[in-house]
Order: C-alpha cells, then structure tokens, then sequence
C-alpha cells in the first residue's frame, strides 16, 4: 500500500535575508527540523524571491546535484567553470558539483524581483568532474507530465547523477492522470506552484509538499487550474 | 567544545566549511587535504566528527574509518555534500545526535 506524507505550506522554514526570502521544505541553512530532512534523495527544495538587483555572490558546492527553475524573471549565472548565462522562466538549470565549483546568480533587473525553485538532489556518484547546463522547456503543453529531468543526456530534458525524474504539468481544473514511476524502489515529491490537486485521495494545496512512495503509480486530479512539480527520486541510495 | 575534523581535497571549499563551522559556539575546525593528514591529525588530536567531502574516495573513507577504529577513537565519519552552509548544520546536528 502506497505510504505518503504532507507537508503543507505553512509548516515550512522561513528565511529572510531581506534581499532574500526563502521557503525550505526541508532543512536548510540555519533551519533545522530533524523530522524534516529529506525525501530519499531530494534534499532540498527552497522557494526563493530575489529582490531586484541583488543576489547570491560567489560560493562554492561540490558532490551535489544542484537544479534551479525561475518561476518569474530571470538570473544571471557566473561559474568557475568559464560559464555565464542568463536564466529566465520557462528554463531549468542543472550542475552536478562533484569536486567542486564555484558560482553566484544574481538578479539582474533592479525593478522587478526574481522567484526560483532551487532543488538538491544527492548524486549517486561522488567526486564527478563538474558540470553546467540549461535548456528551456516546455511551457505550453496542457494535461500532461512534462519531463524536465532524467538520468539520461539522451532523455528528455536535463540529465543528473541520481536516477530521478522530473516533470513539470499544467492542468485545468477536473483533470485526472495516472503517474506511472520510472523506477522501483523510487518515491514521488510533488510540489504544487499553483492551484490545488487531489492525489491518492489527499488534497494537497499551492506550495505543499506531498510525498508518495512503495507504489508504483497514482493518480493526480487538479481541483482547480493547477501547477506543479513531480520529482521521482530513489528512496534509498 | 566540538571538534571537526574538514577531510577536503579542495582548499577553497575546505576552508568555507571551516569559516562556518567556527562561526558556531564551541565548534572548533581542522582541515586535512588528504586522507594522510586526516590520519597523522587524528593521531595527536580527538575529534568528534570527521567530515568527507570533495576529492575524497569511498576507499579513503574506509582507510579512515579503519584507522581510527584501531585507535578506539569514536570520531563519528560523516560524509558532508553541498560544500557550503546548505546541509553543514544539519549534517553536524544529526551526527552529534547519533549515540
């Protein structure tokens, strides 16, 4: 039988640097809930609004995979690795941090705010050379999973270090569809960016979490318009 | 006073998760650059935790873990991922935790 969990909005940890608000779903940072850690190996997925011409300056990460989707505006991306590149709605960035690299995103656009999902997944191998990547993906298509992430270069999407996979939906309201895992062994945290759904008979809000595992499909219905994230990830790796 | 030890093959990154971790009351940090250091530190001072990070391989890890199980030291081995303050505390938290 299916096992889940919901972690609703407002039981998120809260940061706010001024510059910077954040909302982690799991433990981050100066935020620590030893209840609230990680699903399998999604470790972390902050809800971030960056104030109009500020950003992170330069840091280093390693042995992480490390994915970030703007939801409004953009940000400008600087990394140890000889890339610069501006990343907007509509796209996804991806590095695998590996040995290590250093990089900053800043807000270029002093009058408006930039909104970004930033989402850590473990790698399921450490020490890899490190990389860099962004496409853009499919923002129009309506009723369907749209993957945004896999395991494979030759997939649809961007690839990682983890055997997960990441979809992106927009469905109108009354739609229902079954979610078929990739993977045994996997689980499923979605994340609702607007709108509501009703998965596996639980209502699950805007900027919810809800997690299912040890199923190996389930079925999604939008209450109303809805957005949101699915990310398939190993529960044990 | 809770002593750390950093095992980082990266410098930079190395010395970041030392500035955090010093930036917590009674944390006190090391840095080793190789799994050699890690062990001739280990031999003149006891740590409570050692954290794994960059460049470090699964076989150090165990040379590590094997040294310091001859010493009877109770260094907790951690591996760190992030290279930064994303996961540090949590990581250092759910080690001291750990009976």
């Amino acid at each position: 039988m299916a096992q889940t969990v919901l972690h609703t909005a407002d039981t998120r940890g809260a940061a706010d640097h001024g510059w910077l608000k954040s909302f982690h779903s799991f433990s981050f940072a100066g935020y620590y809930n030893p209840d609230r850690v990680h699903f399998g190996a999604l470790r972390v997925l902050n809800d971030d609004f960056v104030t109009g011409g500020m950003g992170f300056g330069e840091h280093p990460h390693d042995n992480m995979e490390i994915i970030s989707i703007p939801l409004e505006g953009e940000l400008q991306h600087k990394d140890s690795l000889g890339n610069t590149a501006t990343i907007k709605s509509g796209e996804i960035q991806v590095m695998s941090a590996g040995t290590g690299v250093y990089h900053s995103e800043y807000n270029p656009d002093a009058a408006h705010p930039a909104k970004f999902l930033q989402i850590w997944v473990f790698p399921n191998k450490r020490n890899v050379t490190p990389r860099y990547d962004q496409i853009t993906i499919d923002a129009t298509t309506r009723n369907e999973f749209v993957q945004v992430l896999s395991p494979n270069a030759d997939d649809a999407g961007v690839w990682i270090y983890q055997v997960a996979w990441f979809n992106m939906a927009r469905f109108d309201g009354n739609t229902t569809k079954t979610y078929q895992l990739h993977k045994e062994g996997n689980g499923v945290y979605i994340f609702v960016l607007k709108g509501s759904l009703k998965v596996d008979g639980k209502e699950v809000n805007t900027r919810d979490g809800f997690g299912i595992w040890d199923t190996d499909q389930f079925e999604v219905t939008a209450g109303t318009d809805a957005e949101f994230l699915l990310m398939e990830v190993p529960m044990k790796f | 006073m809770t002593h750390i030890l950093i095992v980082c093959a990266n410098q930079p990154i190395a010395q970041t998760i030392a500035r955090l971790i010093e930036k917590i009351d009674n944390w006190k940090a090391a840095i080793a650059l190789s799994l050699l250091e890690a062990q001739q530190q280990c031999e003149i001072e006891v740590f409570d935790i050692a954290l794994i990070g960059a460049g470090i391989t699964d076989d150090e890890e165990q040379e590590l873990r094997l040294s310091l199980t001859k010493q009877k030291a109770k260094t907790k081995v951690v591996k760190h991922y992030g290279g930064g303050s994303g996961l540090l505390y949590a990581e250092i938290y759910q080690a001291l935790a750990k009976k």
